[in-house]
């Protein structure tokens, strides 16, 4: 186990605080990102590294949600060097340093192999978070932030008792009550199945809360909506791929203590429920932030709504959390430029976005056909993937509701993006003094083009990283 | 079985119905921190032979649940100037009720839950249960901002008396509910340093709705 890659993150955060000038300090999170970046990729994809011990180590899907928050965070803090170019009156110490110790527990959250150090992680990465949605200091945020904690740490309250069931599980089979991942794997079929149901479901709840499954979505269009746009990417994209990755924890012991059928419906509604509210809060909203947070419900719903579907779905589910992980990079990124341009959220002052950023505005809007699930783009391909796994599975109801919340998205997203995209600039709005240089642009454009990439073609490296994955995660009978 | 311990939790469990009946803040925090002192005694109750890492759990939870997150909740009390809860969602006599309700369901729906052995005879799960639920209505219909912290803390001791069940065998996995003290503490902090009360000058945190829809 690459052990600096785990302490690099906090040590450039240090750095950070104790570095005096704001002006130099924006560039320590993309130098703590890149070399992240260069060290996750030696152990991604380098040789297997088999020395994990009882509390750290990496499995397939660790790699998988490593992979992908380690790029976002390198894209994005590129990005943030000209946002916090902009608020050179603000004090960004705090924010840099929470900014790289995000990175740092998101980092634990994927090398966790005990249960009780991945929710202390999960627990870290909402405590570093809190700051950044908070940057902006205005009214908006506190009461943002102030939600974001209340309810996300009563959903890890929540996943700590049904931890403490998982313990409880195994110690009422009589057996040795252990968190470590490969010891509940190994005792699954024998654990007491009543236990074992409530830890799912509590974990379930818990960890759902953090990635902001509904009806446990209501800090999100807040947060998203405070937060500044760099910031949406890496909750979006990161923080929420790291309460999947929970999630996927404890469907991965569910499943091989042969409780499939217990978590499946639970799954599939929870999927179907936020993918409904999100249907119906993205119709009129007249905030693209928070359109996109609602996105970001939507998305988490058709990842759990492809664990439920089973292990036929399993790879386009996968695969749907690097799209959509990356697809929601494209549009926090390039909202955040639309943002700084219009000095606004709502589309009744943002519009004509195309002719004033002809670049940011494309590029929104090949992320907005990206995230609905349009051709040629990656979502596309995993989203049918498990629209088709839903109908192998013969399960024609839940994939028949599938197909048609995502055609109310389509339209709720596409009745918000296309008004504000088109038509004239309006006169009565200022042009704030934004230029849209290179640093603002290419790193929306990079996540465009891997999003593009995935949906023509899947690289074979991640091919067979998401098919070991696969492989690491269902069960043989 | 263990009397002593049983007795204790009966206590917590009449310190819950108090806290929901009360609408002075500083009984409310007073009633919060007793609960946090018995806590911290229980582990010493339920091991035979006391190990460090008992002494350890029991000494941390004493001194943050029963000392220092109480009197931070009382200074930023004193710095908001707040002393009481107006208008709960619920009112004070009925939220009681629905207590004593939630304690009496929590009893009769532990004895249906398959138990070891040895918990059986045990009030700790009831207890965890009822005082979870405690929490839950005193966060979700009381409007101050300290308020509702405290009713964070009440779910968290809840979450702690399960914990309880398991510390014989992994005394350092509770440790890690202590680290749901250090919300509460950071809850407060915001609170007196961040201008809640400036900006909505009386930290009700029903005025937090500019984002509602």
């Amino acid at each position: 186990m690459n052990l600096t890659l785990l302490i690099s993150p906090f040590i450039i955060a240090l750095l950070a605080a104790l570095l005096p000038s704001n002006r130099w300090r924006p560039w320590l999170p993309p130098v703590g990102g890149l070399l992240h970046f260069v060290l996750t990729l030696k152990v991604v994809f380098g040789p297997a590294d088999t020395t994990g011990g009882l509390w750290i180590g990496l499995d397939p899907a660790g790699k998988l949600v490593l992979l992908l928050i380690s790029a976002l965070f390198l894209i994005t803090s590129i990005y943030l060097i000209r946002y916090l170019k902009f608020h050179p009156q603000r004090q960004n110490r705090v924010f840099v340093a929470c900014l790289l110790c995000t990175l740092g527990s998101m980092t634990m959250v994927t090398v966790s192999q005990h249960l009780g150090l991945m929710w202390v992680s999960i627990e870290a990465t909402a405590l570093c978070t809190a700051p950044l949605i908070y940057f902006n200091k205005t009214t908006r945020s506190i009461e943002a932030t102030w939600k974001y904690l209340l309810i996300g740490f009563v959903g890890i309250a929540l996943a700590l008792l049904g931890t403490f069931c998982l313990a409880y599980s195994a110690l009422h089979a009589g057996l040795q009550p252990s968190l470590s991942l490969s010891d509940l794997l190994h005792d699954a079929p024998q654990l007491s199945k009543p236990w074992l149901h409530v830890a799912f479901v509590l974990m379930l709840i818990g960890y759902g809360t953090k990635m902001g499954l509904a009806p446990m979505h209501t800090w999100k269009p807040d947060a998203y909506g405070a937060a500044p746009g760099a910031v949406g990417t890496l909750l979006a994209g990161g923080v929420t791929g790291c309460a999947f990755l929970c999630v996927l924890r404890i469907y991965q012991i569910g499943s091989v203590a042969g409780e499939f059928a217990f978590m499946s419906p639970m799954l599939i509604f929870m999927g179907l429920f936020s993918m409904a509210v999100a249907g119906v809060f993205m119709v009129g909203q007249k905030d693209y932030k928070r359109m996109l947070a609602y996105s970001s419900v939507e998305h988490m719903g058709i990842l759990v709504l492809g664990l439920g579907i089973g292990p036929l779905a399993l790879f386009g589910t996968l695969l749907h959390l690097i799209n959509n992980g990356l697809t929601k990079g494209v549009l926090f990124l390039s909202a955040a430029n639309i943002h700084r341009s219009y000095n606004s959220t709502t589309t009744d002052g943002t519009c004509g976005v195309l002719r004033r950023l002809p670049l940011s505005g494309g590029i929104f809007l090949a992320g907005f056909l990206a995230i609905t699930g349009s051709p040629p783009f990656g979502p596309f391909i995993s989203e049918f993937s498990i629209l088709s796994a839903g109908f192998g599975a013969g399960k024609y109801v839940v994939s028949g509701l599938f197909l048609l919340f995502l055609l109310i998205v389509f339209i709720g997203m596409g009745s918000t993006v296309l008004p504000m995209l088109q038509g004239k600039e309006p006169k009565t709005t200022t042009r704030t003094p934004y230029r849209e240089g290179f640093l603002t642009l290419a790193p929306p454009l990079v996540l465009l083009g891997a999003v593009l990439m995935i949906g023509i073609w899947i690289p074979d490296s991640l091919q067979t990283l998401l098919q070991s994955t696969v492989d690491f995660l269902e069960v043989q009978p | 079985m263990n009397p002593l311990l049983n007795a204790l939790l009966v206590v917590v469990l009449v310190l819950n119905l108090f806290a929901l009946g009360t609408s002075r803040l500083v009984t409310v925090i007073k009633i919060v921190s007793l609960q946090g002192v018995l806590l911290g005694l229980m582990p010493l109750l339920l091991e035979e032979d006391i190990a460090m890492p008992v002494i350890l759990t029991s000494t941390v939870t004493l001194a943050l649940k029963g000392i220092v997150i109480p009197v931070m909740m009382l200074r930023a009390m004193r710095d908001v100037q707040i002393k009481r809860e107006m208008e709960p969602l619920i009112g004070f006599l009925p939220s009681m009720l629905l207590g004593a309700l939630a304690t009496g369901l929590a009893l009769l729906f532990a004895k249906a839950l398959p138990l070891a052995d040895e918990h059986t005879t045990q009030l700790l799960v009831p207890a965890a249960l009822a005082t979870i639920f405690v929490g839950f209505i005193l966060l979700t219909t009381r409007a101050k901002a300290i308020t509702q912290i405290m009713g964070y803390l009440v779910l968290e001791n809840g979450i702690y008396i399960f914990g309880m069940l398991l510390i014989g065998v992994m005394p350092m996995v509770i440790e890690l509910g202590v680290l749901l003290d250090l919300f509460v503490a950071i809850f407060v902090i915001c609170i007196m340093v961040n201008h809640i009360n400036q900006a909505f000058s009386s930290l009700d945190t029903r005025k937090l709705s500019e984002l509602k829809e």
